[in-house]
């Protein structure tokens, strides 16, 4: 369980969070909607320790993210991440980007590393483009890479900031896809998307940011079906 | 001007007045190879950028001047010139092998410049009815001379400091003095202290100028 | 004119300028070697940011003011005259070293911040996020990245490197120009001594550019354009 309690984040004197509460249950999918700058990306790189943090805490199954003693490289491990911009590593080939956190931080051999990645490769359909360099992959694909290289890591939660925003429309639906799957697998998610379909057909919960507090959260029924608050209100009949 | 004095003296004024006049040659020889060679340099480059046919000989033998020691050219010119008949001053022979070489590197940048202007915006001046040197003189070289513009100041900067290597043929430009003064005075830590403020003086105005133009275009 | 020419004698001391021709290569080698750890020292210290750091800053700003805007020969004269007069006296082939690894030091400092640059802050970000280290995230990720972004610049000053180092010529060092000086007036055939050393220069310098451009093949082949 992820749970964030009283969460305040400041850049300077931009405070960027306002104030967060919020737990995320295992195997359960959260959506965060939100304009631009309301601090979605910052609250994810708050949870796996990124970013410092001003105020508050920030709790994965327990352990608590932003205290002196906590071993981040471990932690990390539990919490998958994939970024807006597909940051594949442009000097390995396909296998090797995935292969290699497995290899040098988990320890695997390398015949073995070399395996959970064949394994996630094929899962999010790359299995034929394993000696590539991401340099001959289109952007999905390269952002499917890039979710099979957190998988490998055989992580507990999976969070993803926009992880479709900058692909080209026709690209979107695969990425989308390779998400919803693992959402029906179980998958602890918390996902900061732009695609409203996504968020009102897979989440179990959504929740609307507004300049660094979380506004309203709810069942995706409620929030675009009955949303109660104006601002939200206003959110959505602009982006819908 | 005399090097073979004998007794050691302490550095006076007419040394730094001395070194002035060195100074002054180095910016003599600089300015003049680097206003030839860019010339002769802008020249080659269109040649490279525009007529094909010229590369197969142009690039290898520009190529030369950059794969020799600079020192060596010098030497191999000085001494060329006698053995067909002619008589060269250092100064003369410094500033041909210069220009030259300050070409070399021009033309390569000239020609970047040039094929940086892509054939699409070429081809939408001759389309508003620009003549091919119209076009050339209007469009393509004013926008290529903005993209290479930093790359020229870059030669510019090191035939300016490269000039010191003509002090090989004996002519006396600001490191020769130095090394004459250093051997009559013995004051070596000061007069390099000296001589590295005049290069200093030298090309900081050339950086401040480029600086202040680089500026202005990116607005 | 032909009769002008005597390349006999040149051609018998071919082999002594072969054998010179190592020493530069060496001298060359090992400016780097010393110039990319400087360089890659003065690029760190450049962008320390702790006040109690200044003094390091200070010196990496000068160090790379110094070696970009004053000639090699310069820094060269410093090394054999300057530091002379405080009674440190040099061999020739100590002096050229020092000289050209400071050159190389003060200019690849610039390239490395450079290629650190050319690095996007969110491989780094991206390589944390899996669990590796600063220092596994920096191996395995960053640095060789940054390898290719100076490759090209790192090939240009070694190249720069080989050339500089005839300026051994002036301080007594016998690499292979100071070498064909030494024959050349010997024989007083200058013209064509320095006519084979440049041919051999020329040689040197292609075929370093093309092992180069072999490795980076090699090496960054099927990388994406950076
Ligand atoms: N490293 C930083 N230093 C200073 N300010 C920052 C930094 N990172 C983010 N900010 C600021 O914090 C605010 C929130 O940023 P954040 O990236 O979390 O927004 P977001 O909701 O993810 O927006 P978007 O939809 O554009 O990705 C923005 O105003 C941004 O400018
Ligand atoms: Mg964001």
């Amino acid at each position: 369980m992820i749970q964030i309690e009283n969460l305040h984040k400041k850049f300077g004197a931009l405070e960027v969070l306002r104030g967060i509460d919020l737990a995320v249950n295992k195997g359960e999918v959260l959506s965060i909607i939100g304009a631009s700058g309301s601090g979605k990306s910052t609250l994810l790189y708050c949870i796996n320790g990124l970013e410092p943090i001003s105020e508050g805490r920030v709790l994965v199954d327990g352990v608590d993210v932003h205290a002196r003693g906590t071993d981040l490289n471990r932690l990390r491990q539990r919490l998958g991440m994939v970024f807006q911009q597909w940051n594949s590593f442009p000097h390995l080939t396909v296998l090797e980007n995935v292969a290699l956190a497995p290899r040098i931080v988990r320890g695997l051999p390398r015949a073995k590393a070399e395996e959970v990645a064949r394994r996630q490769l094929e899962h999010v359909g790359l299995g034929d483009k394993l000696a590539q360099y991401p340099a001959a992959l289109s952007g999905g694909q390269q952002q499917r890479l890039a979710i099979a290289r957190a998988l490998a890591m055989e992580p507990e939660y999976m969070l993803f900031d926009e992880a479709t925003s900058a692909l080209d429309p026709e690209l979107v639906g695969e990425v989308l896809d390779t998400m919803r799957m693992l959402a029906a697998e179980g998958m602890t998610m918390i996902c900061v998307t732009h695609e409203m379909g996504f968020a009102r057909e897979v989440s179990d919960r959504v929740a609307f940011f507004h300049q660094g507090r979380i506004e309203e959260i709810g069942r995706p029924e409620e929030m675009f079906g009955k949303p109660r608050s104006p601002k939200l209100k206003r959110f959505l009949a602009k982006v819908l | 001007m005399s090097n073979t004095v004998t007794y050691f003296t302490g550095f006076r004024g007419a040394d730094l007045l001395f070194l002035a006049e060195a100074a002054w040659g180095t910016l003599k020889l600089s300015a003049l190879s680097i206003a030839v060679g860019t010339a002769l340099g802008v020249g080659l480059g269109w040649m490279l950028a525009e007529l094909r046919a010229t590369r197969p000989i142009l690039v290898p033998l520009l190529d030369v001047f950059r794969s020799v020691p600079l020192i060596i050219q010098l030497v191999l010119f000085f001494n060329f010139v006698p053995m067909i008949g002619l008589g060269l001053s250092p100064f003369a022979a410094g500033c041909v092998v210069l220009s030259a070489y300050a070409a070399a590197l021009v033309a390569q940048v000239a020609r970047a410049g040039i094929e940086s202007v892509g054939r699409p915006l070429r081809r939408a001046a001759r389309s508003l009815g620009m003549s091919y040197g119209q076009a050339m003189r209007h469009v393509v070289l004013p926008m290529g001379l903005r993209t290479v513009f930093p790359a020229w100041v870059g030669i510019v900067l090191g035939v300016m400091k490269d000039s010191s290597l003509v002090s090989v043929l004996g002519y006396v430009e600001l490191l020769r003095a130095s090394q004459i003064l250093i051997t009559r005075t013995q004051e070596a830590l000061f007069v390099l202290g000296v001589a590295g403020a005049f290069y200093f003086l030298l090309s900081w105005p050339v950086s401040w100028w480029a600086a202040r133009h680089e500026k202005r275009w990116q607005q | 004119m032909n009769s002008n020419f005597h390349w006999r004698p040149v051609l018998r001391a071919l082999p002594d300028l072969i054998q010179a021709a190592f020493v530069t290569l060496e001298v060359a080698a090992l400016s780097m070697l010393i110039g990319v750890v400087l360089g890659l020292a003065l690029a760190m210290a450049r962008d320390f940011t702790a006040p109690a750091a200044a003094p390091a800053r200070w010196l990496a700003v000068a160090w790379v003011a110094l070696a970009r805007n004053t000639p090699a020969l310069f820094q060269l004269y410093f090394f054999g005259f300057g530091l002379g007069a405080w009674g440190i006296n040099m061999s020739p082939l100590a002096i050229v070293l020092a000289g050209l690894s400071f050159n190389n030091a003060g200019y690849l400092a610039e390239t490395f911040r450079g290629g650190f640059r050319a690095v996007p802050a969110a491989q780094m970000r991206a390589a944390l996020s899996l669990g590796m280290t600063r220092m596994q995230a920096m191996t395995r990720i960053v640095v060789p990245q940054v390898l290719r972004a100076v490759w090209h610049p790192l090939t240009n000053q070694m190249v720069w490197a080989v050339l500089m180092s005839s300026l051994g010529m002036l301080v007594g060092l016998h690499e292979l120009a100071g070498e064909t000086q030494a024959q050349a007036s010997r024989t007083f055939r200058i013209f064509e001594y320095f006519a084979v050393a440049a041919v051999i220069y020329y040689v040197v310098v292609k075929l370093l550019v093309l092992g180069a451009r072999l490795m980076a093949w090699r090496l960054f082949r099927g990388w994406s354009p950076a």
